[in-house]
């Protein structure tokens, strides 16, 4: 905070990350290289709006690393205007776990898609989302293999008649947001690439959150998989949206929902019965039935935010038992270490 | 009763035992004290990987065998002088290794009808006579231990289990140890249990005093203490000395240190030594997968960080791709490979050296990564930083190998003095840096070359002005861009060879050790058969025949007058514990017709065997 105390709200995640001394705009954020997915796609309007976002980080660009896996969302980073890096297939997470816990005063961002970080890539998935490192994961969910030309992805319905799935796909899908609930996560939201404002919103929710926050974000492929969110996109789309708002009520459309006998949620009449949307629960059981309201023809899908929970993220955890080591015994010393507790002269 | 005085120049014993029942921690004690006494010495535990497989089996055998000598030695030694079987199982899998005449320490109480059976003996050896060709202590090392130990307050089963130091108590008497760094290790082991501390302590001196007043033991041995390099000793093992490297490195390269690890035997230790080690800035990650040790490792070293992956062969397997990236991306990684025997899961305890050509071409695409390996568990230490030092200077991942037996075995390590430690940092890159034509360009070109080393500019996150993005796909040189030009890939695969290449200037001339000068076969090796070679050329040398020998620690690139000095000699003889992979690289870079001997036993060569190995080479000359 500056001394007059006028300063504007410091995002959650960037606590150890230096302020920028000047500003940005949107244009710093954009690289010299030519973006190049197909006309249409939806990646296009979740780079604008990331890009268009990054300037409200008010960290200086050098400051920024965006790290990807493998698929047509990882190219992204080439055309951010940071330090970034385009990975390998699924390990995007991994990779950005050494850096962000290595450098506290870097703002991390990964980007993947449902191939890269369900399939190939589910396991660093999981594991950073529970070790809660300050990385912000933002998962492009098409529901399809784009970059190989259209297989079925995790995501896919089960049916799904594909390049390699003539008969239809077998595979139950995964629910994202149920997945990383699941793995406790502390901060689980998702949105629509066609929702700039709402994109963006969720955007800044996850840059106010110390520690891992994944986002899923619907974004169509109009070459393999079009359409595949239309329900969400069209005019009756505010029918089935529920768009979650910590304190405000759960709705979908006019109906409200409350808790059934099993634990799950059910539609209500009755607004008394309507529960008000608590994302700050520490029992993560309430996010993950939200989460399971999506059904297949996305009568009632939430949006929004699911989760945010303070937990210590770990970057900041490994970094307090360095000090609190050195602080105990002072910094190593080299010589110490290599001679041990026994030791022989020969003369 | 004032027991006679033998002197020897060298012993070796071996301790064997159920794999309950503490033999490593009493062979390394014995170690230990033997290490402060001031002898040389070598050390070679052999152990199971069942954590506990069926108690008094063969298979659950575990051993550990030591070699100490008024005299540098080089090996653990091939058969032992002594031989400690703490049970059927472990005599009936040692003793075959024992010469005629060598003596035979047996626990007596083990020999039961059940436990024979067990392994096979359909009659007591004890008793049948087989063993007259030994000198046969048969003591029962359980009960005295019970014995001594009944005026404390703890279980039966906790009283035997101290039988090891028991049996340590003796040894230690027997041959003039000094006892008080095991008693002041058992004081902080137990530090929590004081009555088991005791009871420890107690069995220790039991033993001792039973050596001393027992007419088992008529002479009593003295190995004097060696002369070695004049300076300040230790005894450490070669997953420690690799620890101990790295957090030199990190302070050399003044860069923090960050490990990104899964569990794996034998590389588990360098882990759990690291991970102590938070004063020095250290950062142990306990990955979820070796992928993910890899991964993070190398988001570390985009970072800035002196990043490091540790593992053995099946997570080499498993960490190429992204090693691979590391090439692609030209960012500094150290990748330890500790070697054990293989394919798949293999034998994880025992060692191998066959993991050489999965290191050199274990990956997709034209992949060069520098290769170093350790001779010695000591030599880890310095393995360690070299390997640091190329991956710095050079900004490329560098694979280390060390395997089992370096891991595992131990040796005396005179402490270097920190201050001569060479200094391996290097700048990161600076906007200040950049050519003044990149400058004009307005863009931080992430691939313009030093010319001399090739090597590309740090440039790490947080540096103002040079925001680049780096990856996978190929890129343009120089600009760094994603390019699919014909030529310029062409270009980029060439670069990165040469700058792998290259460090073959920055590395010494192979050293050949050939005494006479005048020798006609040269003995070559590579990694942990370093001892073995020593010790079988002195055996020849001894025999009044001269060999000469070279050790690589280098295997890519190897150093420039690698060819010349395959070239001056008749014959080449190249020991491997492998198929005769290193074999492989010298015949297709060199055309030299090198004569491979591999054994591939999970063991290291015994130094006879190869001295008869040589002698025949050197007959065919």
């Amino acid at each position: 905070m500056s001394e007059n105390g006028t300063e504007s709200h410091r995002f959650g995640s960037l606590v150890l990350v230096p302020k920028a001394t000047e500003r940005s705009s949107v244009k710093d954020f954009k690289s010299d290289q030519e973006v190049r997915w197909c006309p249409g796609c939806g990646d296009y309007a979740i780079l604008a709006a990331f890009q268009a976002f990054l300037p409200e980080l008010e960290v200086p660009r050098e400051n920024v690393v965006v790290v990807s896996g493998i698929g047509c969302s990882s190219r992204l980073p080439y055309y951010v205007d940071t330090y970034g890096m385009h990975s390998i297939h699924g390990r995007a997470p991994a990779i950005a776990t050494g850096l962000a816990s290595s450098r506290p005063d870097l703002s991390v961002w990964v980007i993947t898609g449902d191939g890269d970080a369900l399939s190939i890539g589910g396991n660093h998935l999981i594991h950073s989302l529970r070790r809660n490192v300050n990385i912000k994961i933002l998962l492009f969910n098409n529901r399809i293999y784009g970059l190989t030309k259209g297989q079925y992805s995790p995501t896919s319905e089960q049916g799904k008649v594909t390049k390699s799935t003539p008969f239809g796909s077998l595979d139950h899908p995964f629910n994202p947001a149920s997945l990383a609930l699941g793995a406790d996560a502390t901060f689980v939201a998702r949105t629509i690439d066609s929702d700039r404002k709402h994109l963006t919103s969720v955007l800044r929710a996850a840059a106010d959150h110390q520690g891992a926050a994944f986002i899923e974000i619907y974004q169509n492929c109009p070459i393999f998989n079009d359409d595949a969110f239309a329900p969400l996109k069209d005019a009756t789309a505010g029918d089935r949206l529920i768009r979650l708002e910590h304190g405000q009520p759960v709705r979908s459309g006019a109906t409200g929902l409350k808790f059934g006998s099993h634990g799950q949620l059910e539609p209500t009449d009755n607004p008394d019965e309507a529960i008000l949307h608590d994302a700050h629960r520490a029992d993560p059981s309430y996010a993950f039935a939200l989460s399971r309201l999506d059904a297949a023809d996305f009568r009632h899908t939430p949006v929004g935010v699911f989760r945010q929970v303070e937990q210590p993220s770990y970057d900041r955890l490994m970094a307090e038992q360095i000090a609190t080591a050195r602080a105990k015994s002072g910094p190593g010393e080299l010589a110490a270490l290599l001679a041990g507790a026994d030791t022989w002269e020969v003369g | 009763m004032t027991k006679q005085v033998q002197k020897l120049d060298h012993v070796i014993i071996r301790f064997a035992g159920d794999s309950g029942d503490g033999m490593q921690l009493a062979g390394d004690r014995f170690t230990q004290e033997t290490a402060i006494f001031g002898n040389d010495l070598s050390t070679l535990p052999n152990f199971p990987a069942e954590i506990r497989a069926p108690a008094g089996t063969l298979p659950g055998v575990s051993s550990f065998q030591l070699h100490f000598a008024d005299h540098d030695i080089l090996t653990p030694g091939d058969d032992p002088d002594v031989l400690i079987a703490m049970n059927p199982a472990a005599l009936k899998a040692n003793i075959r290794d024992l010469p005629r005449g060598g003596d035979l320490i047996v626990n007596t109480d083990e020999f039961t009808k059940r436990n024979l059976t067990k392994v096979g003996y359909e009659t007591n050896p004890l008793d049948s006579g087989e063993l007259d060709q030994y000198h046969v202590y048969a003591m029962p090392i359980t009960s005295m231990t019970v014995k001594a130990l009944e005026e404390f307050d703890i279980t039966r089963k906790d009283a035997e289990r101290a039988k090891n130091m028991f049996a340590l108590g003796m040894l230690s008497w027997l041959y003039d140890r000094p006892a008080d760094s095991t008693l002041s290790f058992l004081k902080s082991k137990f530090a929590k249990n004081p009555e088991i501390m005791a009871a420890n302590v107690a069995a220790f001196q039991a033993g001792w005093n039973f050596g001393e007043t027992t007419e088992a033991f008529s002479v009593r041995y003295e190995v004097k203490p060696a002369k070695l390099k004049p300076g300040t000793y230790r005894n450490i093992s070669g997953n420690t000395a690799l620890a101990y490297g790295l957090v030199a490195a990190s302070q050399l390269a003044k860069l923090p240190l960050f490990l990104g690890s899964y569990p794996i035997t034998p590389a588990s230790d360098i882990l759990h030594e690291l991970a102590k080690h938070k004063r020095f800035g250290v950062r142990t990650f306990q990955a979820e997968d070796e992928i993910a040790a890899v991964g993070a490792a190398l988001g570390a070293a985009f970072g800035g960080s002196l990043a490091v992956t540790t593992t053995s062969g099946p997570g080499m397997a498993l960490k190429a791709e992204t090693v691979g990236l590391g090439v692609s991306v030209e960012l500094p990684l150290i990748v330890c490979d500790i070697q054990r025997a293989g394919p798949s899961t293999g034998m994880p305890t025992k060692t191998e050296q066959a993991d050489l050509l999965q290191v050199m071409f274990g990956r997709n695409g034209e992949s060069p990564v520098p290769v170093v390996a350790a001779g010695s568990p000591a030599d880890c230490f310095n393995t360690a930083i070299e390997a640091a030092r190329i991956a710095v200077k050079y900004r490329t991942p560098v694979i280390l190998l060390s395997d089992g037996y370096l891991a595992n075995g131990s040796e005396p390590w005179r402490i270097p003095d920190v201050s001569s430690l060479p200094d391996i940092s290097v700048p990161f890159a600076t906007a200040d840096d950049e050519a003044p034509e990149d400058k004009e360009a307005g863009e931080f070109q992430p691939f313009r070359r030093d010319p001399l080393t090739l090597a590309r500019p740090w440039a790490i996150p947080g540096t103002k002005g040079l925001e680049h993005r780096i990856g996978g796909i190929e890129k343009a040189d120089v600009a760094g861009t994603i390019s699919y030009d014909p030529d310029n890939h062409d270009r980029m695969v060439r670069l990165r060879q040469a700058k792998i290449d290259g460090i073959a200037t920055d590395i010494p001339p192979l050293k050949v050790d050939d005494p006479d000068e005048d020798a006609r076969v040269l003995v070559l090796g590579w990694g942990s058969t370093f001892g073995s070679i020593g010790a079988a050329a002195r055996l020849v040398r001894n025999g009044g025949q001269r060999v000469a020998t070279a050790h690589l620690r280098h295997l890519n690139p190897f150093p420039s007058n690698l060819g010349e000095v395959l070239r001056s000699y008749d014959k080449v003889l190249l020991p491997e514990i492998n198929l005769g992979q290193l074999a492989l690289l010298l015949r297709g870079k060199y055309l030299v017709d090198v004569i491979s001997y591999n054994r591939v036993r999970g063991l290291p060569f015994r130094a006879a065997e190869l001295a008869d190995v040589i002698k025949d080479v050197i007959k065919s000359v």
